[in-house]
């Protein structure tokens, strides 16, 4: 019931999503159909290209949808962060059902049927759309169908891209650990699934039964083209509105770092657009360098590290300069940091730390044998991750690391799954879980200061940013940063709330 | 165009790989004038069909449709002045029985209530009363009754020359009597010239002007019926002896 509180309290908010991610897929499937049974045509006729055909929309099926869209990210035109990544990874998701059922429809049509239109002197064309297609329809129909309903299911990854839709809350929830958020998005996705699947079986039926003409079934079909080009019309026009675009990766620390960036900024007047829970560094820098975000939160460890694959100087501020340094070189500019370090921690359970004596991450060699560590799986390709983490401390853990979704893993280590995990010094779920940090003597992990990163050319265009961000600067405290997340991830606050009322204690606080 | 030539096979031949389907064949038929095309299964009978409107081309020799040879015609062209009837029938399940009759007129661009007034004529002629027929889907229909569609299909534009192969072929007995009475009408009404195809000597006999008969792609005769009878042709009493219980029972069928 909770969930039902959720929606009344977001209901403006769920209309969009459902509107985006309803939007998503009639035009992500339109294109299917619209490439895929020319394309299922074609194949049915040539054999040979048939195979080539099937066989490479079968293996654009298998790539798993977040590498797609990580794969096509970078690319010009078709890739970028927002809806047209999502359309074109989508669409190619629709393809194979589309393609697949239009070759078996058409394929399937009597021969006795086809002589008698070839004997009577149609021509190709003829044969097609008279005989055909109006037999194959039923087939692909049903692919149509099946490609509607993955779809809705699929379409919830296009969050990750900042394309919106219902898949929104679900990372917001995965994030907060939160399942009603979860729910909030996972509900409306299935009802959206079940009912497309209702509405496509009836049209099946009524075309089967051939209660609808194609006359009609023509006509629908306009209606609909015109319907979906309306709404994606409405959707351009207000996604139009110029503003700054603020980005955010996707764990409860930076959605609120988005968050207090976007206020900032719109206390100074301009209008700003939200494209928090990001997938990952990767998207975000992605984005900021294709002009797709303005500004986003970074820490200057990950930046050096992750962003420009260079080594990391131990001092904070020496880490910085190189940060500040190499952006700068890139038409990016680092502003100057929030106040607060969000360096990786080590984690165990409380009792556990209690009852081996463990302190330091060296300690852990008492236990990595017989332990099994679970971590982020950023943390377990980056060169500052894992492999080094080992190196450094001389551990030899018992079993390979399992790579878990960061929003989950300190479940995942409270409730024993693992052993050991790698977490944010500022999570809230530390207290939660009952979890202990080890300390890093050996200085392994680099500092993490949060810095807002920033496209040089927007700073030039809205100076307000610049000034904006000033104002935050060095007040956001390691105790900041945790009671924010503990009022997000523990008792559950929605994030903007949390933001506002520490702003106005900032300017409480500035104005003393 | 009565009497005039209207198909001409010309020293025809057509190879299937390495076999000859047809070999050396030559034959005309008249303006007006019914041949039944009669023989074994195998014998070439269907392939000679499929050479007038070009669903086969020869190997050798020529086919002159109106005295122009098959490859020269536009092929859409020919096929839309040739009906046909299959076995199978092959009605497009899709379309009612007007539309399916209707089919060659719609690509002709003939206007609306010109092709309606034509399926009701043609549905009269076979015997299909149109009030109780012409919405009814293909599926909704007897074999009897589809057949007929099938002829009233073929024979939409009023072409000059009508194939039909085996259109009784796949009918029981009963039923085969009531559409080959129905064609035996059709044809009391229209000049078309008409092939058709059987592996029935006397319904060749009965249906046909002249009975061509044939035997492992060549032509063994060709004549009026009542000669083909007396034929003392030693592969036709082959023929006829494989045949002769059905053939002995019904001499005129």
């Amino acid at each position: 019931m909770t969930v039902i509180r959720f929606w009344m309290a977001h209901r403006a908010e769920l209309a969009v999503l459902v509107q985006q991610h309803l939007l998503l897929v009639l035009l992500s499937t339109s294109i299917a159909i619209v490439i895929g049974v020319p394309a299922g045509i074609l194949a049915a006729k040539r054999p040979r290209l048939g195979r080539v055909v099937l066989v490479s929309a079968s293996a654009a099926q298998t790539v798993p949808s977040l590498a797609l869209l990580g794969f096509l990210l970078p690319l010009p035109l078709i890739g970028g962060l927002g809806p047209r990544t999502a359309l074109v990874t989508l669409s190619i998701y629709a393809l194979l059902p589309v393609v697949r059922t239009t070759v078996t429809g058409i394929r399937n049509v009597d021969p006795a049927v086809l002589e008698a239109g070839v004997a009577m002197g149609m021509t190709g064309r003829q044969l097609l759309w008279l005989v055909e297609l109006p037999l194959a329809l039923p087939s692909i129909l049903a692919g149509i169908r099946v490609a509607t309903v993955i779809g809705v299911g699929t379409t919830t990854i296009a969050a990750a891209i900042g394309a919106g839709g219902l898949g929104e809350y679900i990372f917001r929830g995965l994030s907060m650990v939160d399942s009603t958020t979860i729910l909030a998005g996972a509900i409306p996705a299935a009802a959206l699934a079940l009912a497309a699947d209702g509405l496509l079986a009836w049209v099946e039926w009524r075309i089967r039964e051939r209660r609808t003409t194609s006359a009609a079934a023509a006509r629908w079909s306009v209606a609909a083209a015109v319907l979906i080009a309306l709404l994606a019309g409405v959707s351009h026009a207000r996604a139009d509105a110029p503003a700054v675009v603020v980005g955010s990766k996707n764990f409860t620390e930076q959605v609120i770092l988005g968050e207090l960036v976007a206020q900032t900024i719109e206390a100074r007047g301009l209008p700003v657009s939200r494209k928090l829970n990001l997938g990952g560094t990767f998207v975000c820098d992605r984005g900021l360098r294709a002009g797709e975000l303005d500004v986003y939160v970074e820490y200057t460890g990950t930046a050096v590290t992750a962003v420009f694959h260079q080594p990391v100087p131990s001092d904070p501020a020496r880490a910085a300069d190189r940060a500040k340094d190499l952006y700068a070189r890139d038409g990016l500019t680092m502003l100057a940091p929030l106040g607060f370090n969000n360096t990786f921690a080590i984690l165990v359970r409380q009792r556990d730390a209690i009852s081996f004596g463990l302190h330091t991450i060296g300690d852990l060699q008492k236990t990595a044998a017989r332990w099994k560590p679970g971590f982020g799986y950023e943390f377990l390709q980056r060169d500052d991750g894992y492999a080094g983490l080992v190196r450094a401390y001389g551990l030899t853990f018992g079993s390979q690391p399992r790579g878990m979704d960061l929003s989950l893993i300190y479940r995942a280590l409270a409730e024993g799954q693992v052993d050991v995990i790698a977490g944010d010094a500022t999570s809230a779920l530390i207290d939660e879980f009952r979890l202990t940090a080890l300390d890093d003597d050996r200085h392994y992990f680099p500092p993490y200061d949060a810095v807002p990163v920033a496209r040089t050319a927007a700073l030039l265009r809205h100076p307000e940013i610049g000034s904006a961000l000033a104002s935050v600067a060095g007040r956001v405290s390691v105790a900041d940063m945790r009671a924010m997340n503990a009022a997000v991830d523990v008792a559950h606050r929605d994030p903007a709330e949390v933001v506002a009322a520490f702003l106005a204690r900032v300017r409480a606080r500035g104005s003393k | 165009m009565t009497g005039e030539t209207l198909v001409q096979f010309d020293r025809v031949a057509v190879r299937r790989g390495s076999t000859l389907v047809i070999r050396d064949l030559s034959l005309s038929v008249a303006g007006g004038e019914t041949v039944a095309l009669v023989g074994r299964s195998g014998a070439g009978k269907t392939t000679l069909l499929k050479l007038v409107n070009r669903l086969l081309s020869p190997t050798a020799g020529r086919v002159d449709v109106q005295g122009r040879d098959t490859r020269e015609w536009d092929v859409i062209a020919l096929r839309r002045r040739i009906g046909y009837v299959f076995q199978d029938v092959g009605l497009f399940p899709h379309f009612s029985v007007e539309e399916n009759v209707s089919i060659v007129p719609k690509l002709e661009g003939w206007p609306a209530a010109r092709m309606t007034a034509r399926a009701r004529e043609l549905l009269d002629l076979v015997g299909l009363a149109p009030a109780t027929f012409a919405r009814r889907r293909p599926q909704e229909l007897s074999g009897g009754q589809r057949q007929r569609v099938g002829l009233a299909r073929a024979l939409a534009i009023d072409p000059p020359i009508l194939l039909m192969d085996e259109p009784f072929g796949a009918l029981d007995p009963i039923t085969r009597g009531e559409v080959r009475r129905a064609f035996a009408y059709v044809r009391s009404q229209l000049q078309t010239t008409v092939m058709i195809v059987t592996h029935d000597l006397p319904e060749a006999c009965a249906l046909g002007d002249r009975v061509a008969v044939m035997e492992a792609g060549e032509l063994v005769l060709c004549d009026t019926p009542a000669r083909v009878v007396q034929s003392q042709e030693p592969r036709l009493r082959a023929l006829l002896d494989t045949d002769s219980v059905r053939w002995q029972g019904r001499p005129d069928a």
